[in-house]
């Protein structure tokens, strides 16, 4: 049943695809809209897994409920309730779905799907293709995307870079009914009308400079929406990996098992040390972390590992050679036993760092991972509707909620995963929805995943039912006023292609880097009230600079210098909301961590941080709006300290993603 | 350097080049440049500072900032293809030194560790340049359309799991998984020539990529179903016969695709298909 009305979806990232796949089974033509070819999308990084509960821990005692509830506190009840409890019932039907387009799970003996143990759960729930499970699952939604483009039901437009959300009408009647995007080879800046648009466009690490985020993740489009009137939520949430391989272009994760089977943390003792590391005798190392943590030493969980490692190079200068580097020390063990336990993370290494780490000692530094922090977005609940919320759960205790479909979102629903714009829809890591204030690992696929085939079926209501008006019957001059709007945008930026001043201070690239080394340094692992202050005033520097910005390639064809620059100016607008919501956030909550708010203050801060932009000022202003709660009742986030301490490290045995 | 050097400066030769990297060192990029289709070439060099764990990818984000060529001639930041640097993307591919490969992965210690040493950049062979190192590569896509490259499942409701694998045929096909489209297999394979026009592309060699993941295809039960018409795909003009067992493909394969494999397995199944063909009387 097909009609003339179209979908546009932005990003071809797990979201992306199963959101055009659902889209387009329905009947409904999608133009997918991407910057890389969508195989190459950031999703072929994750490497980890995803979660599920299976038959297996079914009958040991687990539920999707309990899916539901350790997403909730790995999250410090940040999140909404209401969608997570839908994605994990959701959970072990999209597995059966990934696994009927052969996705090459890994199997037992018997040939079921493996399953491995992983952080925030007791019990094995983690799918998994070997190291490479986020490249299997987008393989296997590319190629369905594939076939679908073959049979004329999905256009994509790969090279196509989004600019602008075309919105019609103000305040509650919003309206998005198209985009303006450019042709990232020709340079054409050209409108297409949507009936309904999404975005599934990821995260923005490149905000803090070399993060684990593949180049594409500026934050560029989710910005661009912001500035048009979309409210972004929780943006100070960001998630730092521990362990990850500083390297010249980007981070790249180490797995946390190499702590977990030995690995010890360390600096010289004395500031400025230039020896190499095997030069300096055990007596002048300080081991950071056995010094600090005598009872748990190496093993202490990821957020300690984090703020300590940070806290040593950034705030004592302690750092390898100045640099905000510590070592990962694996040396003092059996080669062979290494190759034997760690084989494939030790040769990455080896690969990108060009040093054998059962030799030398790694050098590792935390870095940005992942941004729990979006679009803001709403939904209709389901028919889970408790009289009071349920309070701690355990193993074993009556699950109060089935695992049918509609219990946690009422499925469908017109306005599921959409942004305060009718008709704009986020999916995926510009979801804010999900994570709360930290994202357990393994979820991260499941929510895009999720995103794309549940909230697919809003999109498809939302265009066949709603009372709104065809985007076809809009005015053409809205759609050229868009793309005129953006061509302008864009020849002021060609204007300014440098002559050759020479002034540093005005170029993109430099600017990039100021920003990134700010928001890492004050936005991050640790933050305070001034530092966050601080950084406030360096980005209002920044955005000066960047307001008089000089390109440095007037070509009018395939133009990479341009697309980056403009991204330059949309990441700083990103990064004073997440610095901002930061400052605003006066407590300690999951990834956000204040030295002069150590605690979580529930009374005045369980509440979401919405940040709206002032076209007027050009700033971010922030409200804090209550979570959307109701199933469970609040409670510490402690992991039962005293027995599980120790055990982060060594159950996430492979590479947390 | 010819192809067959190329070819000989393996690990070994990379292991020891790290062992004597000179700290502090410049290096000479030497770029091969097109502003677009149907421009002219022309070579420009750089001389780029080595930090530490330099590769590639630092080395043309440290040009972009500073677009100065030896000569003290300013020009523009080179135009390339990347996304995830982590070499499971595939989009940073180009020929260095010679030789096709990421270069993501590529350290400047392991291929230039002198004062002044040379590392040479060109765009990928055997695809059409859009500007300097940044080729089209759609035909590798097309190609995985000509194969049906998919599994043709009845759709997205819920249906229960998929087919139950043995742990030995997953892990058979998980090799084959990770093929991550990058070109490397067909750029230097002899048999693969560069077609800009895109209306021979379904009658030109598919590559040794496509050929495998028909392979891949057809070991999955479901995917299975879809065998015949791989195989006419693969049957016809710019099928597996055009393969003329140069070998160049395995070698060069970032990801140690068993490559040759695929293409003995498809040849074998092309045989089986010809015959079955020929008593069903199609042919």
């Amino acid at each position: 049943m097909a009609d003339e009305k179209r979908v546009i979806v932005v990003g071809g990232g797990l979201a992306g695809l199963a959101a055009s796949i659902r889209i387009a089974e329905a009947g409904m033509a999608v133009d997918l809209f991407s910057m890389v070819p969508v195989k190459r999308s950031h999703s072929v990084c994750a490497q980890g897994g995803i979660n599920a509960c299976n038959d297996v821990a079914r009958q040991q005692g687990y539920s999707e409920y309990q899916h539901f509830d350790e997403t909730l506190i790995g999250g410090d009840f940040l999140n909404d309730q209401h969608p997570v409890l839908e994605m994990t019932n959701w959970a072990p039907k999209i597995i059966d779905l990934l696994d009927r387009m052969g996705v090459p799970f890994n199997r037992s003996h018997e040939g079921f799907r493996d399953l491995r143990l992983f952080g925030g759960s007791l019990f094995k729930r983690t799918h998994f293709a070997g190291a490479t499970t986020g490249q299997q699952l987008l393989y296997a939604l590319d190629e369905q995307t594939r076939r679908f483009a073959s049979e004329g039901k999905i256009n994509k437009r790969e090279f196509w870079e989004f600019l602008w959300p075309i919105v019609e009408g103000e305040g509650e009647d919003a309206r998005c009914v198209g985009i303006v995007a450019q042709d990232m080879r020709t340079m054409q800046i050209q409108s297409f009308r949507a009936d309904a648009v999404v975005m599934a466009t990821g995260g923005c690490g490149l905000v803090f400079g070399k993060s684990t985020n593949s180049v594409i993740c500026t934050g560029g489009a989710a910005s661009r929406c912001y500035q048009a009137g979309a409210w972004y939520g929780n943006a100070e949430m960001i998630q730092v990996h521990p362990t990850a391989i500083p390297g010249a272009d980007k981070c790249r994760l180490m797995s946390e098992s190499a702590r977990g089977e030995g690995g010890r943390v360390w600096v010289p003792a004395k500031k400025g040390d230039t020896r190499a590391p095997k030069a300096i005798p055990e007596n002048e190392r300080y081991y950071i972390l056995e010094e600090r943590y005598p009872k748990y030493g190496n093993l202490v969980p990821r957020d300690i590992a984090t703020r300590e490692i940070f806290d040593v190079c950034v705030n004592e200068g302690m750092g390898i050679n100045g640099t905000n580097q510590v070592y990962l020390d694996l040396t003092h063990m059996d080669p062979d036993y290494l190759t034997e336990k760690l084989g494939g993370i030790l040769d990455i290494y080896e690969k990108f760092v060009g040093d054998d780490p059962r030799f030398t000692p790694m050098r590792i530094f935390p870095a940005v991972h992942y941004s729990m922090g979006g679009l803001w977005t709403t939904y209709t609940a389901g028919d889970y509707q408790p009289d009071a919320p349920m309070s701690g759960f355990k193993p074993g205790d009556p699950i109060p909620v089935g695992n049918e479909p509609g219990l946690g979102m009422e499925v469908g629903a017109h306005n599921n995963a959409m942004t305060n714009i009718n008709g704009l829809y986020a999916f995926g890591e510009v979801n804010f929805a999900y994570h709360g204030a930290t994202r357990l690992g393994a979820n991260a696929l499941l929510s895009c995943i999720f995103d794309g085939l549940c909230n697919g079926v809003s999109v498809v209501n939302y265009v066949r039912e709603g009372d709104q008006r065809p985007a076809s019957e809009i005015d053409q001059s809205v759609f050229d006023n868009a793309a005129k709007q953006e061509q302008g945008k864009h020849d002021r930026l060609m204007d300014s292609t440098s002559t050759g001043s020479g002034d540093q201070k005005l170029n993109p690239y430099q600017i990039a880097f100021e920003l990134g080394e700010e928001m890492n340094a004050a936005s991050t692992v640790v933050k305070t009230g001034p530092g966050l202050e601080k950084c406030l005033t360096k980005l209002d520097e920044l955005k000066d600079r960047y307001a008089k910005v000089e390109l440095g390639d007037g070509a009018m064809w395939t133009n990479q210098s341009l697309s980056f620059t403009r991204a330059v100016g949309d990441m700083i607008i990103i990064g004073e909301a997440i610095a901002k919501a930061g400052l605003l956030r006066e407590e300690s909550r999951g990834s956000h961590y204040r030295t002069d708010f150590p605690e979580r203050d529930d009374e005045r801060f369980w509440k979401a941080s919405v940040a709206k932009f002032n076209q007027e000022t050009g700033k971010s202003e922030i409200e804090f709006v209550d979570v959307k709660a109701g199933l469970v009742k609040l409670r510490p986030r402690d992991y039962g300290k005293t027995e599980s301490s120790a055990a982060p490290a060594q159950k996430e045995a492979v590479g947390a993603s | 350097m010819s192809e067959a050097e190329a070819y000989s400066y393996d690990a070994e030769m990379r292991k020891a080049n790290r062992a004597k990297a000179v700290a502090g060192r410049s290096v000479i990029f030497k770029i091969k440049r097109c502003d677009g289709p149907g421009k002219a070439t022309r070579w420009e060099s750089f001389k780029v500072p080595i930090e530490e764990g330099a590769n590639v990818i630092s080395s043309l984000n440290w040009i972009a900032a500073n677009p100065v060529t030896v000569d003290g001639k300013k020009t523009t930041p080179i135009v390339w293809e990347s996304s995830c640097l982590e070499e499971v993307c595939g989009a940073c591919t180009m020929v260095i030194n010679g030789r096709v490969r990421q270069s993501c992965s590529c350290l400047i210690n392991e291929y230039a560790p002198r004062e002044g040493d040379v590392m040479t950049l060109e765009p990928m062979s055997k695809f059409p340049v859009i500007r300097d190192l940044w080729v089209d590569r759609a035909r590798l896509f097309n190609n995985l359309t000509r194969v049906k490259a998919w599994v043709p499942i009845d759709g997205t409701y819920n249906m229960g799991a998929g087919p139950k694998e043995s742990h030995e045929q997953q892990q058979m096909r998980y090799a084959l998984s990770e093929c991550m489209s990058c070109g490397c297999c067909v750029d230097a394979c002899p048999q693969f020539t560069k077609e800009e026009d895109e209306s021979k592309w379904d009658s030109s060699f598919v590559g040794a990529h496509a050929i495998s993941q028909a392979r891949y295809f057809n070991e999955h039960q479901t995917g299975k179903e879809l065998k015949g018409e791989r195989m006419d795909a693969l049957s016809g003009a710019g099928g597996i016969n055009d393969c003329g067992n140069a070998q160049n493909c395995v070698k060069v394969c970032p990801k140690g695709i068993p490559l040759t494999e695929s293409i003995g397995a498809i040849g074998r199944s092309a045989t089986m298909h010809a015959i079955k063909q020929f008593f069903q009387g199609k042919k």
